[in-house]
Parts: C-alpha cells; structure tokens; sequence
C-alpha cells in the first residue's frame, strides 16, 4: 500500500511531533512522576506527624515569593525566545535565551540565600530531610535546565538554528517549563498548603 | 524533501545498504556500535549470566536448607546470599532478559531499520551492565547487601546496618533505573514512530503490546524506586530521617514507596513474557490467536491495575481494614484480565492443530505454571489468609510460580523460537524435550512442596532450622527439585552450544510464523530489511491462507530502500502512514564514556569520595554535550 507507490517525505522534522520531541516529553512524564512521589512522601510523613507540621511553622514567603516570580519571567522569556526562532528571529532567539538564563541564575542565588537562613538542616528532624532533598532536587533540575540553555545559547550565537530546524530549543523550552511547574507544585506543597491545612 | 520510489531488492543495493549499516570491526566497533541486534544479544547474554549467578547463589541455599541445623553457612553469609538472589532474578535477569528479547525483535517485527535512538539503545546495554557489576563488586570487599531485594526500613537504616552492604543496594538500583528508563523511552518512542507503513495499533503483535505496557509502567513507577534510593542514601550517609520514625519520619514510607514500584514491576517482567507466549501459541497451533483485542486490552488493563494493588504486599502491617480491603478487591479484579489472556491461549490452543515442538512444550508448561502461581496470588490477595502465611514459604512459592513460570518458561521458549532467527541454526528437537521436561518437572519437585512448609509455618529468610518441626522432607524434596531444575537450565546451555557449532540451518522463517521478523533472512544483515515492508493485516506472512481475512495485502518485496544514508521511515503514532523519512545515527564511542563516566561516579558516592563524584559528574555532562553536539545534519528540514 502506502510506501509501494512512490512519494515525497520530509527528511526529519523541525519541532513537535519528531522523535527526539517526544524523547523530551516522556522524560517530562517520567520526571513528573519523580517529584510526585517526593511530595506524596512529604504529605505523608506530614499526615503522619504527631506534633506541629511543619515543626517550625510554615516556611516564609519573603524571598520564596518574588523568586516565583522570577521563574515564572523566565519562562515567559523561554517561550519569547522559542517563537522567535519559530519565525526566524536569531536575534529574539539570543537574548530571550540570555534573558532566561539570567533569571534562573538569579533564582538559584537567592534559593542559597534561603538555604543560609533556615534555623534548621537536612539532618534535624524528617520534615528538615523532606524540605530540603525535594527543593534540592527541584534546584539541581534548574542547575541541569541551565547548562542545557547555555548550550544551546551558544549554538544560537553559532547559527546552528532557523525557522525549519530548531529542535533543541523546542526541546529545552519544553524542559524549562516543566521544571516551572514543578516549582509551582513544590512551591503550592511546602510553602502554601501548611497555611491551609 | 525527498522522494521515496519503491524499489525491488538487488545485489548493488545490498552492497550499498550494507556499507552504510555495517559496524566496522576492532576496538571502536565493540564498543561503539548502535546496532540494536548486537545490542539485544548482549542483553540476553550478559542477563542470562547474572540467572546463572542468581541460581548458583539459590544453589548454595538448598544445601545449606537441605536438611535441619546444617552449618554450611554463616547466617551473615546466608543473608548476603537470599538478597543478592532476589536483587540479581528481579533486577538483573527478569527484565533485562525482556528489554533484550524487544531490543532484537521490535524493529525487525515492525519492520524498521533501528530504533527510535540507537545510541540511547546503547547507552542503556552499559548502563545495565555497569549497574550488574557495581553491584556484584560489593562481593569483593566481601559487603554484598544483606537485608533482602526489598529492604524494608528500619533494618536498613544507618544504625541497624553498618558497613557498604546496603549502600551497594540503594546505589546500585539508582544506577539501574537510569538503564531501564532511558530504555523504556526508547521503546514508546519507536513505537509510536518507527513502523512499518500500514501497521496500525490494530495490527501490532502482543508482545509488542506487551512491552509498550511495560515501558509506561517504567515511566510511572520507577521513579518511586528512584525516591526510595535516594531517602535511604541520604538517612544512612547524611543522618537524614525520612525512615526514622524517633526524628518524625516512618518506616512505612519505605514500603509505601517500594511497593508503589514494586508491584507494578512484577507486571513489568511478566506482560512481555506473556507476549512473547500470546505471538509464538499461534505460530505453533497454526491459526490466529484467539480474542486478539481482548488480549492487548488484558495486557494494557493489567498494566493500569498493577498501580492499584501495591498494598497487599503490606497486610501484615497494622494499615486500617478499609485500606486493606479495597487492595485485597483492586488484587481480585488484576485476576480477570490475566484470566481473559489464559483462555484466548486455550481457546487457539483448542481450535488450532498444535505442533509439538519444543518451544510450544514450553508455552503450555507455562500457561500450567501460571495457573498454579494465579490460584496462589488469589488466595494471598484475601487479607485474613495473608495475614495467616505472609513472609512463610507459602509466599516464596508463589513468587517463584510467578516468576519462573510467567518469566523463566516464555524466556526460554523465546530462545528456542528467536535463536534461529538470531543465529541462522536450529537447536536439537530431542535436547530441547528433555529440556522442557527436566526444568518441568525439578521446577514442580522443587517449589510445590515450599507450599507446604509455608503451610507448616516455616519463615522465609531463615539460614537453619532446628530437627522436629517436620520441615526436614519437604526441604529435602525442594532441594532436590531445585538441583534438577539446574540440570535443565545446563541442558539449555549445551544445547545452545550444540546449535552454534553444530546446528542445522535454520532459513529466513523455519516456523512458518506469521510475522515480519520472519520475512528476513536469519540471521538478519545489518540493515533488517532491504526494501522497507508495508503492512496489510495482523499476519503479513500468512496472508492468503487464513479464512475471513481482509483484502488488505502486505508488500514484502518492494518498497523504498532509502539506500542514501542511514535512513529509515518514520510514521504517524496511530495509523501508520509514511510521515518523514528519519536519519538515524552512525556508532560512537559516546554511549560507552557517559555510561563509564556515571560508574565513576556512583563509586565516588559510595566511597564518600566526592572528589572523584564530582570528576564524574563533570565528565558525564562532558560526554553528553560532546554526544548531542550535532555533526553534519543536513540543513534540509
């Protein structure tokens, strides 16, 4: 049938739908399913705590706030920089990435600077364990997000992407926007739900 | 864009294919290729060693057991041995043995030149083998883990468990789950790209079915594993207390994790097997298979209801009766699509003329294993007889009912069914029947009578046993068993040896299966299928024989040859139709570094040499640059 007549095929593809795409999203799915075990285990442990939960009270929003915010700026300019080069706009392309890059820069310096401040370690008590290895795993997914922008940035500044070809960025600005809403759910999870519940 | 014409296979086409898909011989070839045949030979190879490992380790067992107060040995000897034998069948054999089985047969059954990512493909062998022998290096300093291939906490914890032991355990397995889960991607991915035109899911084999199953569960639930890993590493090497129920942590988060894993893992090493079995009964009784969508809809339900059930492994741990209910209902309702898959197999069994030859000896083995192994999980899913029999040898019984019988028995019949195809010679017929009979009946001999003494009440994971319980015979019985069960494994072994030196030649298809893998020569040349076939119905090579077929016909000797490169076809998820043409990777040596570069590390983490976890770390992000890097791609999109 089909292929026993002649015609014409594309030789890859561009964006969604490739396979290197769909690489991407089912490592999204199987990540995804990583951080939803960390946070059943931390509101299981919290289901199971017999005193206060936290113990300390519910982490302050000061800095864990604002640095939502920037991470969620930085998406938005990861996706500026994804349309760019959709329409071929290596200009759009550079400096949204650049511009992402810096954000998530900025939101791993001030997480240390949360980090410095807390009274308690990863040692202390379950709940230091919990908060600790699941906003650690949050970061060192932002850490991995970052190299992986830089990469690309300098594949931008080498030209190597255009309208037709530009898988890798499709493919990271995927990534960073998963590793955001994960972000959003740990964020929702250990500093928003404790005010609730 | 280019132009696909159909062509018809010739020798300069062949000449030419071959040039473009052969690995070059040496150093770089070995450890650089990406061809998923050698790939998935290696993956049976290096799985079926640690089988021999594990059964030598189950060996040394039986005769410690083999009769009351034997002092053969240790009990620390002895509980490095039951958890390494369970780590090495769970973990090392049963899947891997799987992923090679799929890694060798997918693309060849959908008709396709590679997978998905043939390096990943490569990337996940060294993995897996990387893994095996970190794991097994823990026998060298003499701290192999101790505390069983599920590890309940708080046993494992740092104050309970000094030394290496469990360190080896919790690293080793993360180590694993990175080989398994970039494995599952690549084969959800080749699926759903990389067919033949014209195989809609309509028409996809159910061991294909199988391991799509399979590869989404990993995707769920090894992550879990993954999390477990991490929180015992971190409360044994950083004083954290995510099992330490004294600084506010639970050793039930433990098991709730584990099992979380654990059980739909137990559908992982089974639902390719019962593929394999659900392909290879047809070929043998000569008809299609019975109820085939209610097979592949068995096989996907089984997989969705495998997260359901995982706490009735946890019965006996004081969790409230409505929780334990609803497990001991969801464990009950897992029996219906495993029941629906037995009776499609005895359905083609009975309206079908079946050829008894070896393989076929061992399918019907194990639709009879499945069955014995089936009654017992039903009867441990009810919460009162469970509570009676959990951690006696009643259990031990029925997991190797299941395991042997849902795993062992398919795997082998695979190797009689696949080794021509993957050899190009046939295993001796007379060899293959005491095979079967052997392994039968010493499997049978042996783990029967563990029914018993879990029925006498005797525990699981006890070294020795004092004379006067009555427990001596039936011990003796399964020792015995087991040992002939061994010889059995060993009659496999020299028949294989047999039909590598001396067996008779096998041709394209020596079966007269219905499925592409058989529509190529044995063994296959490096680029599967000379022309790309295109798909007309479930049973390409039976076509015109069957009655109540369709009129869609499958061409096999014309079609595009995409002989300008390394080049395959890549099609829509769901129906199948030509959508791009794919350029598929050449060997590399990267998939080899990246996976050295993350043992250097795990070795780093569990010797606390963060130095050296750090050089690896670094190394790892080096290689994956260096790998993704693009050579020359053509800049036509």
């Amino acid at each position: 049938m089909a292929t026993a007549v002649a015609r014409r095929l594309p030789v890859g593809r561009a964006g969604k739908g490739a396979t290197g795409w769909w690489g991407m999203m089912l490592l999204i799915v199987t990540e995804a399913s990583l951080f939803a075990y960390l946070l059943f285990s931390y509101f299981y442990l919290g289901s199971m705590a017999r005193g206060a939960w936290p113990p300390s009270g519910p982490p302050e929003l000061r800095l864990a706030l604002p640095n939502t915010v920037i991470l969620l700026l930085s998406s938005a300019a990861m996706w500026w920089a994804e349309s760019g080069v959709r329409r071929g706009r290596q200009g759009r392309l550079r400096l949204g990435l650049l511009l992402t890059l810096v954000l998530g820069i900025v939101f791993l310096a001030i997480q240390v600077v949360e980090y410095s401040n807390k009274q308690f370690t990863p040692a202390t008590d379950a709940y230091g364990s919990l908060f600790f290895t699941i906003t650690g795993f949050h970061g060192a997914h932002v850490a991995v997000g970052l190299l992986m922008i830089a990469v690309v940035a300098v594949r931008a500044w080498l030209g190597h992407f255009s309208e037709r070809r530009h898988l890798a960025v499709t493919n990271v600005s995927w990534y960073w926007h998963f590793v955001d809403v994960v972000w959003l759910a740990v964020f929702t999870s250990l500093y928003l739900s404790p005010r609730f519940l | 864009m280019a132009t696909i014409a159909p062509a018809v296979p010739s020798p300069s086409l062949h000449e030419r294919l071959q040039r473009i898909w052969e690995t070059p011989p040496g150093l770089f070839g070995i450890l650089g290729t990406v061809d998923h045949k050698t790939i998935g030979k290696r993956y049976l190879v290096t799985a079926f060693t640690f089988m021999l490992a594990g059964g030598l380790e189950a060996a040394i067992m039986r005769a410690q057991l083999a009769g009351p107060n034997e002092r053969l040995l240790t009990p620390e000897a002895y509980n490095q041995l039951f958890s390494m034998h369970g780590i090495t069948m769970i973990f090392l054999y049963a899947s891997p043995i799987l992923s090679g089985f799929s890694n060798y047969i997918w693309p060849l059954m959908l008709g396709s030149r590679d997978m998905a990512f043939p390096r990943l493909n490569a990337l996940s062998y060294w993995l897996f083998l990387f893994s095996g022998l970190f794991i097994y290096s823990s026998f060298l300093v003499g701290q192999a883990p101790d505390r069983g291939w599920f590890a309940y906490a708080p046993l494992t914890e740092g104050p309970f468990s000094p030394g290496l032991h469990m360190d080896f355990y919790a690293l080793g397995l993360l180590f694993l789950t990175v080989s398994t889960t970039v494995g599952a991607i690549n084969f959800i991915v080749t699926l759903f790209k990389l067919r033949a035109p014209g195989m809609s899911i309509n028409r996809l084999p159910i061991f294909i079915w199988g391991t799509l199953t399979t590869s989404f569960a990993v995707l769920f639930a090894m992550p879990s594993l993954t999390a477990a890993c991490v929180m015992l590493y971190f409360d044994r090497r950083f004083g954290m207390h995510f099992f330490d129920a004294a600084a506010g942590g639970h050793p039930l988060l433990w098991q709730h994790l584990f099992w979380i894993f654990g059980h739909p893992w137990v559908y992982v090493v089974v639902l390719p097997a019962m593929g394999i079995m659900s392909d290879m009964i047809p070929t043998f009784c000569r008809r299609p298979l019975a109820g085939y969508t209610f097979v592949a809809l068995a096989t996907v339900s089984t997989g969705i209801l495998g997260f359901g059930v995982w706490v009735h492994h946890m019965f006996a741990t004081g969790l409230p009766d409505l929780s334990t209910d609803f497990f001991s209902a969801a464990s009950m309702v897992i029996t219906i699509p495993s029941a629906v898959a037995v009776f499609a197999w005895l359905a083609t069994i009975w309206h079908g003329r079946p050829v008894l030859r070896t393989p076929f000896l061992f399918a019907a083995g194990f639709i009879v294993l499945f069955v014995i192994g089936g009654v017992s999980g039903v009867a441990t899913a009810a919460v009162p007889f469970d509570r009676q029999l959990t951690d006696t040898y009643f259990v031990v019984a029925h997991l190797h009912y299941v395991l042997v019988g849902i795993n062992v028995f398919p795997v082998i019949a695979g190797f009689y069914y696949w080794l021509p195809k993957m050899t190009g010679r046939m295993l001796n017929e007379r060899l293959g029947r005491w095979n079967f009979w052997t392994m039968f009946l010493g499997f049978n001999l042996g783990f029967f009578p563990m029914h018993i003494a879990g029925l006498l009440g005797m525990p699981r994971r006890i070294y020795t046993y004092p004379a006067g319980l009555g427990w001596g015979t039936v011990n003796l019985v399964t020792t015995i068993g087991s040992y002939v069960f061994a010889v059995g494994v060993l009659l496999f072994l020299i028949n294989v040896l047999w039909s590598l030196l001396r067996g008779p030649a096998a041709g394209p298809n020596p079966w007269d299966a219905p499925t592409l893998e058989w529509a190529t020569s044995s063994p296959p040349p490096p680029y599967n299928f000379e022309v790309l076939p295109s798909v007309g119905s479930r049973h390409p090579l039976w076509e015109g024989r069957l009655p109540d077929e369709g009129t869609a016909r499958s061409v096999l000797d014309r079609g595009p040859e995409l002989g300008d490169g390394r080049e395959t076809l890549g099609v829509t998820p769901l129906d199948a139709e030509p959508s791009e043409i794919l350029t598929m990777p050449e060997d590399s040596l990267y998939p080899f570094l990246l996976a050295l570069s993350l043992l250097v590390t795990f070795y780093g983490l569990l010797t606390s040499i963060w130095a050296l976890a750090v050089a690896g770390a670094v190394l790892v992000i080096a290689m994956t640059i260096g790998w993704l890097w693009p050579g020359d791609v053509p800049e036509e999109a």
